[in-house]
């Protein structure tokens, strides 16, 4: 067994989930920001300067905050819960491949923590298991608003689970492959339309799949206008209503890693991740995820939230059909070998 | 003996330094209570709306849930049903807690002196800050807030190991304090 590549590969983990973390405290300034600017207010800007001081003076507060656990709470689920749904919610980054390898002290060093064969479906298990976090914290709050909401977060991502993991098969069926680091390399090819050299990314080959698993993964990871689980104005704050402190920031965390992970895999998979022009690297993918969590907050500050039955029918009656479809020509595209694959 | 060893802690310098930082974070994202009561509510919005922005510019979020919330506007009149209630929300939130008392209903009643209103919210809840004004201005609000901000900076931690009747002690202690410094009541 090799064990200097996976000590290698153990601190690229490593540094990975703690940039993700800072990523993540930064992603809260950017959101407040940007949707303050979206409604013409100004967003914080008192707190160091720009407001940059603003995610660590929130988390500094929110530990030193007292830890509530309800008289009638399960008390080690409710407990256990939050870890659960963070933990987790980083894990789908671990499959990202940020380059091929470098060779560094004469040694080769992959950019990329494991390459594994079911690397996406691997994202896709991850993802859904985040939702235990979710449900089991509803569960155990003892508390009817947390309890309906992650009932509706249950229900939610059932459905979008099935449409966002749909929405790839196209592409695994144009790759032969479920490796995303086998994906990026399908995707480093030129695409040649005519007299047309495009990159063959596969939001040109799988326009209909990228909007889909778009739209699936907002659903996803709870965000406008599908945050329905956390809606205020009906459920208070959801399956975290009863959690103070840390612990709610666990959730918080887990939301907003989610989304970055999401955006990562977006770019990865539809837009080319780290290919681009000029020169491939880590910057494209970084620019083409921003571009994604833009979009989220996007989103967020346009869109009013759906209603419960209209998110079911859309999930179920729409977007299933569709993705169907796209399923099925991309597999007859394949069979009669148009295209440039 | 176990009082002398926490006099020795209470004032030394590791403790108040550990202190400015954590006060210094409370201070910069007080999140508020979404919860308004009457014609203040209003006031209370109007702040926090692109007009003004009081709440995100000084890193306030409003947050549905008591459990996350650190600072409880009491805008408007409270009357003897919603007492209980107003208790109760406050006793949900997590410590450390503030409240600001918005406009004269919940400072003393206002013009309600009637059998259905309570007269002042510190009847049922230690109130930090009074803003006075039927309905406060926004910028009576903010400079309620930028009050509080600075009551927050002095907050002692060490206190809350004391327990609640402590901390209410404490508070009415300053607001004896504040009402001596403004001399006799016009």
């Amino acid at each position: 067994m090799d064990w200097e590549a996976l000590i290698i590969s153990y601190l690229f983990g490593f540094v990975l989930l703690n940039v993700l973390l800072l990523l993540m405290a930064y992603m809260t300034w950017f959101e407040r920001r940007l949707v303050a600017f979206f409604q013409d207010r100004i967003g914080p800007n008192r707190t160091g300067p720009f407001g940059l001081l603003q995610p660590i003076a929130d988390a500094v507060k929110l530990i030193s905050k007292e830890d509530i656990v309800p008289a009638n709470a399960d008390r080690l689920i409710f407990l256990v819960a939050p870890l659960l749904s963070f933990v987790l919610a980083p894990l789908g980054a671990l499959v990202v491949p940020f380059g091929e390898s470098i060779t560094l002290f004469g040694r080769q060093i992959n950019l990329y923590v494991i390459d594994i064969n079911v690397a996406a479906l691997y994202f896709l298990a991850v993802g859904s298991m985040g939702v235990y976090g979710i449900i089991l914290g509803g569960y155990a709050s003892g508390n009817r608003y947390s309890l309906l909401g992650a009932l509706r977060s249950t229900a939610q991502v059932i459905s979008y689970e099935l449409v966002l993991g749909l929405s790839l098969v196209g592409i695994f069926i144009l790759t032969g492959s479920l490796s995303l680091v086998e994906i990026l390399r399908a995707q480093q090819r030129t695409l040649v339309l005519g007299g047309l050299e495009l990159p063959n990314w596969f939001i040109l080959s799988q326009p209909l799949a990228f909007v889909l698993f778009l739209i699936a993964a907002v659903a996803e990871t709870n965000r406008a206008p599908f945050d329905l689980p956390e809606a205020e104005t009906e459920l208070i704050a959801g399956y975290f209503t009863e959690y103070s402190g840390f612990r709610f920031s666990f959730y918080f965390l887990a939301e907003y890693i989610n989304m970055i992970v999401v955006s990562l895999i977006a770019a990865t998979l539809f837009l080319g991740g780290i290919d681009g022009p000029f020169a491939d690297g880590i910057w494209w993918l970084a620019a083409k995820a921003f571009i994604f969590l833009f979009f989220y907050v996007w989103l967020r500050a346009t869109l009013p939230r759906f209603r419960y039955d209209q998110l079911m029918g859309l999930a179920w009656k729409v977007l299933l059909p569709l993705a169907l479809i796209n399923i099925g020509m991309t597999g007859l595209v394949r069979l009669w070998g148009i295209g440039a694959l | 003996m176990g009082v002398a060893a926490e006099e020795q802690v209470q004032r030394n310098i590791f403790t108040t330094s550990v202190d400015w930082v954590f006060n210094w974070a409370r201070r910069s994202s007080l999140w508020w209570l979404q919860f308004g009561l009457a014609c203040c509510a209003i006031e209370m919005i109007s702040a926090a709306m692109p007009r003004f922005d009081l709440a995100e510019r000084f890193g306030m979020l409003y947050r549905a849930s008591p459990r996350q919330a650190d600072l409880m506007i009491v805008a408007g009149t409270v009357t003897k049903k919603m007492a209980p209630v107003v208790r109760q929300l406050y006793d949900q939130m997590a410590d450390p807690k503030w409240v600001i008392s918005m406009g004269s209903c919940a400072n003393v009643g206002g013009p309600f002196d009637t059998y259905a209103v309570v007269q002042g919210v510190d009847q049922v809840i230690p109130v930090d800050i009074y803003v006075p004004g039927c309905p406060p201005l926004p910028e009576a609000l903010y400079y309620g807030v930028l009050e509080l901000q600075n009551r927050v900076i002095r907050y002692d931690s060490l206190k809350k190991k004391h327990g609640k009747e402590a901390a209410e002690a404490d508070r009415q202690a300053q607001r004896e304090a504040a009402r001596a410094a403004l001399g006799p009541r016009r």
